[in-house]
Formats: structure tokens, C-alpha cells, sequence
């Protein structure tokens, strides 16, 4: 995961892996599911095959060991199609963490650092977040019609103020620190300063950051997908699975448990993995070097 | 003193205002006078420590003279050139000659950086050094603070205050600067440590012809580091002496009334100078006419109404009174 990577500089060394393990269970419970279900959506063409088969002769089968997952109303296996939806969501969530975090930190510190473009910046972001974010996703989709790229920027243009304001307030509480006066004092450049002596105390918040938008636009994503305006229903997301066996629920149970279930664990391991780091990062419980 | 030698630093008439903004469209309401028409000059080799009680703009003054912060009014300039309104780049040459030394010695340190790294810092910024000249550099500078060269690959909280201090001091010497602005560098630091690190400083300005502008409210400090001092109330100068003739013999009623309120080390010793009573007036409403006159024992009413320019008595040192 590119957040358990920006995290491992700044994690103590002089401990062994088993005392870490034992200190933040979370942390690795989290990232543990994370990666096998990443491992799972990257092999799915070693396995689980084909996704869009249609079978009208086996429609709405109940799980079997031919169908782990049964089948849906047009005959397609679940299983297949749940892992496959994998796919998708995982990097939904990761693409529009990896560009809230970008676009945050950018802005965010442009912004902490110069008041002319905090004022501008500022009150654009306040007029963002005034708008409800599936409404603002909904209406850009719309706008711009379907596509795996649109729905990651229609979930992430929403998700921006949030992630620049933190930047923001990092930034403002460091450049008054002492060592940042010092900095300038001898000598450094604006740019420096961001990049040595301000850039690294926006990291830890950051990577915590980057867990819940993470697991924000999975969610979104099947919202969307869920409502119709979101992953065209020829890709298999688990928002057009449930969307699409929502008639089968009294019949077939499984067409919707199982993208249910898979898209809750997935949740519930990367906000794990964000609660153990904000505990793990946090400068307060014992100074990490 | 001899007056041949050009200042390292000059301060003309040097203000600093806060506007303080209140309410919705930020109408500015008032102003924080911190520092009022300062002028004095420092002279190679020479420590010149400002005193005065927490709130008198003393710190002010110190970031003032550094361009950390813009002056409202005044110049400021350095081996004779003005760099009140240099930009970055043109400054850039400037920060060289003059260093700061901070008061807070765990802020003032960047946690996440090594020793080394923390005092090669501002060398870097002039010249690009490759790592093993950094690490020869870092040894240097700590050995010169009395530091073991290996410790340079630990980080500020492996340090006592102490250390921490030598590190900003270190810091401070990296660009072998002419002038080093002090801001209260040892009133974080243990008793016993504070003697050490004044030691050091003093060394140093042997073995470098260092100037200090020294920022302090100690006055046993003071006496201890000072060949002349400016005495500081509500943002202005008060008094400018030289040491001995400001210890012997104070000439500003403020300046007594400080001498007076410093700890006499003997517990059956009498005071002979009375006590000041009251509280320093807010820089936001300071008192009209001479700013000192509702806490004066010799208040004229002249005192309330006309301020008191700073100008030279007949023993040559300078006070702002009307009386003496």
C-alpha cells in the first residue's frame, strides 16, 4: 500500500516487528486484509474467471463449488465478479487518496505559507464543502459522462477542502515555530524551508488522511455505481452488483451479501490501518526519531 | 570608547507597530507599540545587551534587526549599507554577517534533523557541500561549542537544554558571522548550565572578534557579558551606558528602580534603592509624555506631557528623563 510506505520512515526502527505487532495490532490487522485483498484483485485472471460469462441456464444458483459466490440473475458467477469489483475499488480508493493527498498538500502549503493566496483559496474551498459531496460527484458525472477517470475526479474535487485545510492548519502551526524563524535566519530559501523544515510534519497527518479518503471514496464509489451515476454497468463494482441484484435480495441473498460484506471488510481494514498509524505517528506518545 | 571603528550594525529610529484588527471586516482598531524610535550602534568585538522587563519589546527589536520582522519605521544597517528594504535575494549576503541565537532551545531546533545537520544548515544555503565535507564541517562546528564530533548523528532530544544551546550556538557560528543577535539565550537553562554557556559565548567572541547584540532580563547576566547597555521601557531606549557607569551609577529612574529589583544574593541585606510599585503599562495605550512617569518617584508634570528624547549627559552615556 503507498500509505504503509510514506509511513515506514518515520517509524521507529529500534524496535523488532513483533514488539510493533503486539504495540499496534490495528496497524497490521488493517494492512494484512488490505494486502491479501490486493493480492486477490491483481491474480484475479489467474482464478476466478470470467466475469461478464453470462449462463441463463444457471441464474440466481445459490453457492456451490462450481459457483463459490453462486450466481446472479443473468447466470454470472459472484465470486468472479466480486473479485474483479475488487479491482476497481481498490483503486478508486487508492487513486483518489494518492490525488487528495497531492492536491491537498500542494495547495495546502501554498496556501499556509502566503496569506494573498490563502484568502483566494480559502473561500473557494469553503464554497466547495457547502455542497454535499455525492451531490457535487452526481452532477459531474452528469456533466461529464461515465468512466472510471471521471468518477475518481468527481470524488475527488469534493474531497479536496477537507485535505487542504488540514495541510493548511499543519503549516500554519510550524511556520511559527522557532526553528522555522532560524531557518530563515540563516539563510534558506522559501522553498527549502517548505520542503526541509515544514514538508515533514505534514507527513504523519497526512498518511492518516490518506486512510479515510481512502476508505470515504470506496464508499462513494459504490454509492454512485449504486444510484447509477457512477462505473458504467458493463465493469463489474460491487456498487453495480448490489444495484443490480437489489430485486433478488428476498431470493437470492448472495448477490448482494457477498459485494456487501467484501466492500465492509474492505472499509473496516483501512480504517484500522488509519487508526493504528494516527496512534503509531502520534509525536505526543513517545518522540520517534 | 573610540568611535573610528564603523559599526557592524546601526539602528535608526527603528519602530515596530502591531496593527491589532477587531471584528468581522477587520477594521483596525488600534496598535501595539512595540518598539518606539530605537536608534543605538554595535561595534566590532563589542556586546551590547538590551535589557528590560518581559513585554518592553527587547525580542522585538532583536527580529526587527534581522529583517525577521519588517520595521514599521527606521533603518536598519549593516557595515554601513541599508537593508531595511533589501528583498530575499539581496539580503541574502546580509544574513551571513549577522546570526541569531534563540531563547527556546527545543523549539529552535528542527526535531527531525541530526546535530550535523542542524549546524551545516545555514552553510548549505551558501554552498553546496558534499556529505563527508558536511560531516567535517559539523565536527568542527561542534568541537568548537564543545561538543564530541560524534554525537553529530543524533537528534535535538537526545540533548539537555545545555547541549541544545551549544547546537544553536553552533548554528549561529556555521557562516562565521560578525554579529550575533542573542534572544535571551540562556533564561531557559538551568543555573549551572547558564554559567557554562555565557562562558562559551564569551570564549568565542575572543577566539572570533564576535559582536553580541545581547537580549536579556537578567541583570546578573547582563553585568557578567555587557561592555555597554541599553536599558529598554515600553518599546524606547531609556538609558545607553556603558557598564560600569550604568552599575555604579544609574541616571534613569527606571533604571534604578531594575538595579533595585535584582535578587541581592546576601538574605540580610537591606535595599537601599526603594522598590518600583505597580504594573508596566500596556504598548497598546501607553501613558502620554514620558511613558515611565505613573511609576516615577520623581514624576514632574512636565513628565506627563513632553517625551523625553534620548540625548547625551555630561559623562557621555545617553538617558530619556527630563530631570536628570
Amino acid at each position: 500500500m503507498a500509505d504503509v510506505a510514506l509511513a515506514a520512515p518515520a517509524a521507529p526502527r529500534r524496535h523488532g516487528l513483533a514488539t510493533q505487532i503486539r504495540r499496534h495490532p490495528t496497524v497490521f490487522i488493517g494492512g494484512g486484509v488490505i494486502a491479501l485483498m490486493v493480492l486477490i484483485a491483481l491474480a484475479a485472471p489467474l482464478f476466478a474467471g470470467n466475469p461478464l460469462a453470462m449462463n441463463p441456464m444457471h441464474r440466481l444458483t445459490p453457492p456451490s463449488a462450481q459457483h463459490w459466490f453462486g450466481t446472479d440473475n443473468l447466470g454470472r458467477d459472484v465470486f468472479a465478479r466480486t473479485v474483479y469489483g475488487a479491482r476497481v475499488s481498490l483503486l478508486i480508493g487508492i487513486l483518489v487518496a494518492a490525488g487528495a493527498i497531492g492536491g491537498g498538500l500542494a495547495i495546502g502549503l501554498l496556501a499556509g505559507f502566503s496569506r494573498r493566496v490563502d484568502r483566494v483559496v480559502m473561500r473557494l474551498m469553503d464554497g466547495l464543502m457547502a455542497i454535499p459531496a455525492i451531490l457535487l460527484a452526481i452532477a459531474l458525472v452528469a456533466l461529464w459522462h461515465g468512466g472510471v477517470a471521471v468518477v475518481i475526479l468527481a470524488i475527488l474535487i469534493p474531497e479536496l477542502p477537507r485535505d487542504v485545510r488540514l495541510v493548511r492548519s499543519v503549516v500554519l502551526g510550524v511556520r511559527e515555530q522557532p526553528f522555522v524563524e532560524a531557518a530563515v535566519a540563516g539563510g534558506a530559501r522559501t522553498g527549502k524551508i517548505l520542503r526541509r523544515h515544514i514538508l515533514p510534519s505534514t507527513i504523519a497527518p497526512l498518511t492518516v488522511q490518506a486512510t479515510y479518503v481512502c476508505a470515504s471514496a470506496i464508499l462513494v464509489e459504490a454509492g454512485l455505481s449504486f444510484l447509477g451515476a457512477g462505473i458504467p454497468p458493463n465493469i463489474p463494482t460491487w456498487g453495480n452488483m448490489i444495484a443490480g441484484s437489489q430485486l433478488y435480495l428476498a431470493i437470492a441473498p448472495w448477490t448482494i451479501f457477498c459485494p456487501g460484506i467484501a466492500l465492509a471488510v474492505l472499509v473496516l481494514a483501512v480504517n484500522l490501518l488509519g487508526d493504528g498509524l494516527r496512534d503509531w505517528l502520534d509525536p505526543r506518545l513517545g518522540r520517534r526519531p | 570608547m573610540s568611535e573610528s571603528t564603523a559599526p557592524i550594525l546601526a539602528a535608526e529610529g527603528l519602530s515596530k507597530r502591531f496593527p491589532i484588527t477587531r471584528g468581522f471586516l477587520r477594521q483596525q482598531t488600534k496598535q501595539l507599540r512595540a518598539v518606539e524610535d530605537v536608534s543605538f550602534t554595535v561595534r566590532p568585538g563589542e556586546t551590547l545587551c538590551i535589557v528590560g522587563e518581559s513585554g518592553c519589546g527587547k525580542s522585538t527589536l532583536g527580529r526587527l534587526v534581522l529583517r525577521l520582522l519588517e520595521p514599521s519605521a527606521g533603518r536598519i544597517l549593516i557595515e554601513g549599507t541599508d537593508v531595511t528594504h533589501l528583498g530575499p535575494a539581496a539580503l541574502r549576503p546580509f544574513r551571513q554577517r549577522v546570526q541569531m541565537v534563540f531563547q527556546d532551545p527545543f523549539a529552535s531546533l528542527n526535531p527531525r534533523l541530526t546535530a550535523g545537520e542542524i549546524v551545516t544548515e545555514p552553510l548549505e544555503n551558501y554552498t553546496p557541500l558534499t556529505p563527508a565535507a558536511r560531516r567535517e564541517k559539523a565536527a568542527d562546528l561542534l568541537s568548537h561549542v564543545g561538543l564530541r564530533a560524534d554525537l553529530m548523528d543524533r537528534r535535538p532530544f537526545e540533548f539537555s537544554g545545555g547541549q541544545r544551546q551549544r547546537l544553536g550556538i553552533a548554528r549561529a557560528l556555521s557562516l562565521r558571522p560578525r554579529l550575533i543577535v542573542a534572544d535571551e539565550p540562556v533564561s531557559a537553562l538551568d543555573v549551572s548550565v547558564q554559567a557554562q554557556v555565557l562562558n562559551l559565548l564569551l570564549d568565542l567572541q575572543a577566539e572570533f572578534g564576535l559582536a553580541y547584540l545581547f537580549i536579556s532580563h537578567d541583570l546578573g547576566v547582563v553585568e557578567h557579558v555587557a561592555d555597554r547597555i541599553a536599558v529598554m521601557y515600553l518599546g524606547r531606549i531609556v538609558e545607553l551606558a556603558d557598564r560600569d557607569a550604568l552599575f555604579a551609577a544609574p541616571a534613569h529612574p527606571y533604571t534604578e528602580a531594575l538595579l533595585a529589583a535584582a535578587p541581592l544574593p546576601d538574605p540580610r541585606a537591606r535595599r537601599t534603592r526603594p522598590i518600583l510599585e505597580g504594573e508596566v503599562p500596556s504598548a497598546i495605550d501607553p501613558p502620554s509624555g514620558c511613558a515611565f512617569h505613573p511609576r516615577c518617584p520623581i514624576a514632574v508634570a512636565r513628565c506627563r506631557e513632553e517625551t523625553p528624547k534620548l540625548r547625551p549627559l555630561a559623562d557621555g552615556r545617553l538617558a530619556a528623563c527630563h530631570l536628570r
